[in-house]
């Protein structure tokens, strides 16, 4: 017999029971809300007289909607009086539902998936799940982490499972060593480049190899964070020394002897050494440099070293297709150097790249140098309240603001631009977020994705660099 | 849930793939705590030439008269004919809602993302992935001949239409969801004992799972 592999062994562990319709109930450990996919679950619960299954299990926080300025006015503080709306029905439904929420003015509160992992809400070996499909990030903690729709919300609400068919099995393995200067996002866009946006459709990823054991819990959250534009549901990374030193006193996190029991339990989230994967895919991680997006696809990547494609480069007719509505989106010319071209905003945050260790790349390279005054606006967004005091404490806020970044209060922000951070016709971002797509950070705007020191880098220089230069 | 057996309607061809569900429905629609209200704005920044909020009349917006669903021909479409990928992005259900409420029934493509198929299925939208050489002859079909119609026979497992006409696959058991318009939580809570019994056991075997923080 052969041996499991780390999502066949937490698949095990969380099957319930077949349903007549062939799915498996899975078991539900954990799960997260936030305002912009809960309001419709909350209300189909109410509507059919169900109450929340297990609320402990529950933990909300608005992020998408909320405004990165004037936090100390809480919800009264939101301009807009439909995201304030949406905000409000979480604190209520919360509140009705009995469900623990870090509210707006609690310094906890931040992005979900900024959030889960600083408060040790998200543990080795759970099944986590949320309205949102970045939810994949929590597997770099070897959880079983996916996105779900607002159907599945409620499902999740009135019986702690979900119904799901098993995915296949991916493993990527990348081994090696990153060069100075290129970061996790690197690693990432140059697998989504490698295998598409749907190249892990219908799989669970495994992150493996040498560079990948090599990063911090935040480089492996990046890491995972990005399965989804991969086209994975989830991805993961086995549990080693550099998780458990992680959750070690967190707040959700275990303590005392109950510590001890858990951490046996959690060694053994590994992929056995005889384990199959359906696929594998492997990547030289030394030979990765620094990226950059080009197109309106997050598999549209460069290295910063290369030029804007011709779209004859591409022998697929619908890759062919999709480069040629991409340049005249982007407005890019054919065979210019990615590195020529110029940005107007600059955003570092997010659920991808918006962590303590993002803020200190970025700050690295703004120590003593300023945005260029051709950049209309440079803002840093930390993922949560805590991330934002950490960076204070060490003081990067006044690297930030003395370079001429402005320093914001914690939410999504610039990366989905439901709140009032946004790029207007026409502008072009040098972002640390995961989505490219027309029109997302704003009507009309255009979205180049970098690691947070190649996006201090394109606010210093004015146009995208190699952050490896000012290193 | 919607049930789906058949359907038979006009052909709306949108060329393209990947196409992602911030073009099904752009980010600023999604500030509504309700289900409906969305159909409007369905592929809004493709469909009108000026920026979209939410509470707009869409009577008094300017319309790209170019983009496929705003031709003529194409007017009460409920099939759409998409490339690879369609749905990829973010999780937000909204994007099926809108495809709903603005007409369509089923949509056709090469493959669908995971997230947005789940989304579907749970709404009664039906989902039908052909071969990628059989979509493109649909789209040229559809090209060639205003009025092309589909019929789609969910139980029967078959589309046809204007001389053209496949088997399509399906999982008997989303097909059997889908057919009946079962509700999906009262599916799951028939096994109530046992997600019950489950429970009590996964709090024996992993305690600090059940473990709250301290407020
Ligand atoms: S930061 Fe962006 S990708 Fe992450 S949860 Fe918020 S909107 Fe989604």
């Amino acid at each position: 017999m052969t041996g499991s592999t780390l999502y066949d062994k937490i698949w095990r562990d969380h099957a319930v029971a077949e349903r007549e319709d062939g799915s498996t109930i899975l078991y539900v450990d954990r799960h997260l809300l936030h305002e912009v996919t809960s309001a419709q679950a909350f209300e189909g619960l109410a509507l059919a007289g169900r109450e929340p299954w297990r609320p402990g299990a529950n933990l909300a926080t608005p992020d998408h909607n909320v405004p990165t300025t004037n936090r100390a006015a809480g919800i009264g503080g939101i301009a807009d009086p439909i995201a304030k709306a949406q905000v409000l029905a979480l604190d209520e439904n919360c509140k009705r539902f009995g469900i623990r929420q870090f509210e707006m003015t609690d310094i906890r509160q931040g992005i979900v998936h900024v959030i889960g992992p600083e408060q040790g809400a998200t543990l080795p070996g759970m099944t986590i799940v949320c309205g949102d499909s970045h939810t994949s990030t929590h597997g770099a903690f070897a959880a079983l982490a996916h996105g779900i729709g607002t159907s599945e919300v409620e499902h999740v609400l009135a019986t702690q499972c979900l119904a799901q068919r098993k995915s296949r099995n991916m493993r990527i393995v990348a081994e090696g060593a990153l060069g100075r200067g290129v970061t996790a996002k690197d690693l990432i866009l140059a697998i989504v480049r490698a295998i598409g946006t749907a190249g892990a459709t219908g799989h669970a990823i495994e992150y493996a190899g040498s560079a990948v054991r090599a990063l911090s819990m935040e480089g492996r959250m990046t890491l995972c964070n990005m399965s989804i534009e991969a086209g994975g549901r989830a991805g993961m990374v086995a549990v080693d020394d550099t998780t458990i030193d992680y959750l070690r006193g967190r707040p959700f996190a275990p303590s005392g002897a109950m510590w001890n029991a858990a951490e046996a339990h959690w060694r053994g989230l590994v992929s056995d050494a005889d384990a199959v994967f359906d696929r594998e895919v492997a990547l030289d991680a030394g030979a990765v440099v620094p990226q950059v997006t080009w197109g309106t696809s997050p598999e549209l990547v460069l290295g910063v070293d290369e030029a804007v494609p011709q779209p004859e480069q591409f022998e697929d007719p619908a890759k062919r297709e999709l480069c040629e509505r991409a340049l005249a989106y982007m407005e890019l010319t054919p065979g210019v150097p990615i590195a020529s071209v110029p940005v107007d905003r600059v955003f570092i945050g997010s659920c991808t790249n918006g962590r303590i260790e993002d803020f200190r790349a970025a700050a690295l390279v703004l120590q003593g140098r300023q945005v260029a005054s051709s950049v209309t606006q440079a803002m840093a967004v930390p993922g949560s309240g805590l991330v934002k005091k950490q960076a204070e404490d060490e003081g990067l806020d006044e690297v930030f603001l003395a370079a001429g970044f402005e320093w914001r209060d914690p939410g999504c922000s610039m990366c989905l631009a439901m709140n009032e951070d946004r790029l207007y016709p026409g502008e072009r971002s040098a972002a640390t977020s995961n989505r490219n797509f027309e029109g997302r950070q704003g009507y009309r705007g255009r979205t180049h994705l970098v690691s947070p020191a190649m996006a201090a880098a394109a606010a210093v220089a004015g146009r995208f660099t190699d952050v490896r230069e000012m290193l | 849930m919607r049930s789906f057996s058949r359907h038979t309607g006009l052909v709306v061809p949108l060329d393209g793939a990947n196409v992602d569900t911030d073009q099904i429905i752009p980010k600023q629609f999604l500030k509504s705590i309700r289900r409906t209200g969305f159909g409007d704005n369905l592929f809004d920044a493709w469909r009108y030439l000026d920026e979209g909020e939410m509470g707009m009349n869409p009577n008094e917006r300017r319309i790209d008269h170019d983009f496929v669903l705003n031709l003529p021909r194409y007017a009460g479409g409920s099939v759409l004919l998409a490339r690879r990928n369609f749905g990829c992005g973010s999780s937000r259900e909204h994007a099926v809602w809108a495809l709903l409420e603005y007409g369509f029934r089923c949509v056709v493509a090469p493959s669908f993302a995971d997230i947005f198929a789940t989304n579907a299925l749970k709404n009664g939208l039906l989902l039908v992935a052909l071969a990628e050489e059989v979509v493109s002859a649909l789209f040229a079909h559809t090209h060639a001949n205003e009025g092309f119609s589909l019929t789609v026979d969910l139980p029967a497992q078959q589309i046809a239409g204007g001389g053209f006409s496949t088997r399509f696959d399906i999982e008997p058991e989303r097909k059997r969801l889908l057919v009946n318009g079962l509700d999906d939580i009262a599916l799951t809570l028939r096994h109530v004992d046992a997600i019950r019994a489950f429970e009590q056991d996964r709090r024996r075997r992993a305690p600090w799972v059940f473990e709250d923080a301290p407020v």
